[in-house]
């Protein structure tokens, strides 16, 4: 028998389970069964004000998002790195659980705390006597953004403490020596030097962001529509599998092109 | 000018003591080499100068000013380490303008400063060059350049040409010795864990050994008459053996041996240092005579050990046209002149 067919059984398996089905979208976004000629469903998603709504939405969600994470995550990662506190190792083993957890944790934690009936609301109504709480933006673009921030500012860390552990302690004790004070050390040294894993690490939560589903769905915001959730709309609530699927397809094609482009930047990254 | 001062310096980590009150002045202009072994206390020494270890007690003082308090930035001190510890995302000439720009030289001094010190250690033709273009020997050419492109008071040298290879390493220590004669001002802390380093190029010498200062001289002085035991045979590698101190002279395993120095009184137990290449092969005065344990080839020279009443003694003898063989009985002599008497025991009270 020839070697290779052992590599039959998992790519039957891909095929037909993955493979098959994401070629079932694709035809379908392009020859709909309820009629209609190829990208007839294109135009018609495209020229629509909730499409361009959504994708603009998603877009800057999950740059602002992203930014977000660089920001929040590199400061964190230099706290964690280079400044001494006992407990440092525990923290970053627990950034490693943190990326386990699923994304509506955070949502789900966040209601608690600063949802509509949540504990911030709850301690100003109390001492105020108001009928209701000043916080109101998680049900907000805003809500989402924080929430997202929140999750995936450690995907942005992990890789961070990674290149951090290769720079060598020497060259920011000699910038030091040399009359640097610490804000330029980290601006001059130590940024130069991470800007590989902040590439990669912004490049996986920028894709991250744009299909992120849970953490929209739980906010509860109504008005916030992204992509992966009109998708939903499209396909469980209208019924309309065609522009589902044209949506659907954009969202790949956004998301494998980052993909490709998060690929390049880790390989130069090292990681 | 500035000098250096340890003034009762201690520091511990976690309640274990890694420099026991270092007292200790380096001149302004001099060369002061911490030689020791690893553990022996002499990089948190240097450490403690640029500020990276805060002590427990003591002060230090550069050019008589107490920086025990001071953060490194505000010391101004040139600083190489063994790693080199280059920027590697900068080009040579920004590493060495770093320290320029961070304590905001004039923009338009700094180009001519760092075209100086790229001069003066030799690099002047790799400005553009990134550090991976680089050798090792060049990339400490650099350190250096980046270390005194900044003019220091003080250069603190941490090991740094322990990553080079022997030839390399000769050469640099030469070019030290050149920078140093070109810059009579700056006074240089030199850590090492090598003697032929710390004794080609320093003013002085302090041997450190378990946390502490053990013995500080000129190279000739700490050879020639070394105060303890740990200095004896750390620096030049000496003949230790247990003797009573005699008129005149000393007995070794009752053998009288006829010295010119003594610095104890007769009947007391001391130790005493001969130094390989001052012992000769043969009758002589001060004959001692053993079997031969080892014999090493070593190009212009011969090691030999010989067991004497069983304490190995080592002989560094020019090249040997018959060269004993293993278990001979030979006779080594040394000239009275040629052997110290060191209190027993002082380096390890």
């Amino acid at each position: 028998m020839p070697r290779s067919v052992w590599a039959l059984p998992p790519v039957v398996v891909l095929a037909v389970l993955f493979l098959y089905p994401l070629a079932l979208v694709v035809q379908q976004s392009l020859t709909p069964d309820n009629g209609g000629g190829a990208f007839d469903a294109y135009a018609r998603v495209f020229g629509s004000r909730a499409f361009l709504d959504a994708l603009g939405t998603t877009v800057w969600l999950a740059v602002g998002a992203t930014l977000g994470c660089l920001v929040l995550g590199f400061t964190l990662a230099l706290v964690i790195a280079f400044v001494p506190f006992p407990g440092a190792r525990a923290v970053a083993k627990f950034i490693d659980v943190f990326l386990s957890f699923p994304s509506f944790l955070i949502t789900l934690a966040l209601l608690f705390v600063y949802g509509t009936v949540g504990m911030a609301n709850g301690l100003v109504t109390e001492f105020t006597g108001a009928a209701e709480g000043p916080f109101h933006f998680l049900t907000t673009p805003w809500g989402v953004l924080l929430a997202e921030i929140t999750y995936f500012t450690p995907f942005v860390i992990r890789p961070l403490l990674a290149a951090f552990s290769q720079l060598e302690t020497a060259q920011l004790e000699v910038a030091a020596g040399l009359g640097a004070r610490p804000a330029r050390i980290v601006r001059r040294v130590i940024l130069p030097e991470a800007l590989p894993a902040l590439g990669a690490g912004g490049s996986l939560v920028l894709v991250m962001c744009l299909n992120e589903f849970g953490i929209v769905l739980f906010t509860g915001a109504k008005d916030v529509t992204t992509l992966p959730m009109l998708i939903y709309g499209k396909a469980i609530l209208e019924s309309d599998y065609p522009a589902a699927c044209v949506v659907a397809v954009v969202n790949i094609a956004i998301s494998v092109g980052l993909f490709g482009l998060y690929r390049v930047v880790s390989k130069r990254a090292g990681a | 000018m500035s000098g250096i001062r340890f003034d009762g310096v201690c520091v511990a980590y976690d309640g274990n003591t890694v420099l026991d009150r270092l007292d200790l002045t380096v001149e302004p202009g001099e060369v002061m080499a911490l030689l020791g072994p690893s553990g022996s206390g002499k990089t948190t020494a240097l450490r403690a100068v640029a500020g990276f270890v805060r002590p427990v007690a003591g002060r230090v003082l550069i050019g008589g000013r107490d920086v025990t308090a001071l953060p490194p930035h505000k010391r101004g001190i040139g600083m190489v380490v063994q790693q080199y510890a280059l920027f590697p995302h900068m080009r040579v000439e920004d590493n060495v303008a770093f320290g320029l720009k961070a304590q905001k030289a004039p923009k338009s001094e700094i180009p001519g400063r760092v075209a100086e010190a790229l001069e003066m250690t030799g690099m002047a033709a790799y400005a553009r060059r990134y550090p991976r273009e680089l050798s090792g020997g060049q990339q400490q050419r650099v350190a250096i350049a980046r270390a005194l492109a900044i003019r220091p008071g003080v250069l603190l040298l941490d090991e740094p040409l322990s990553a080079l290879d022997a030839q390399l390493r000769s050469g640099m220590l030469a070019e030290l010795a050149r920078l140093h004669r070109e810059l009579p001002d700056v006074s240089i802390l030199y850590v090492t864990h090598d003697q032929v380093e710390a004794l080609t190029l320093a003013d002085r010498i302090a041997v450190m050994d378990r946390a502490r200062l053990q013995d500080c001289g000129t190279p000739q002085e700490l050879y020639r008459a070394p105060r303890t035991e740990f200095t004896a045979s750390f620096v030049g590698n000496a003949n230790l053996l247990p003797v009573t101190v005699a008129d005149g002279g000393a007995v070794f395993e009752g053998r009288a041996l006829t010295l010119d120095r003594g610095r104890a009184a007769p009947g007391a137990a001391a130790t005493l240092c001969v130094r390989p290449h001052l012992l000769g092969l043969g009758a002589g005065p001060n004959a001692l005579s053993g079997t031969i344990a080892e014999v090493q080839w070593r190009g212009s020279t011969h090691r030999l050990y010989v067991d004497v009443d069983g304490h190995r003694l080592k002989a560094d003898l020019p090249e040997l046209r018959e060269t004993p063989a293993l278990g001979d009985r030979v006779t080594l002599h040394f000239e009275p002149r040629d052997a110290v008497l060191l209190a027993a025991g002082v380096s390890r009270a």
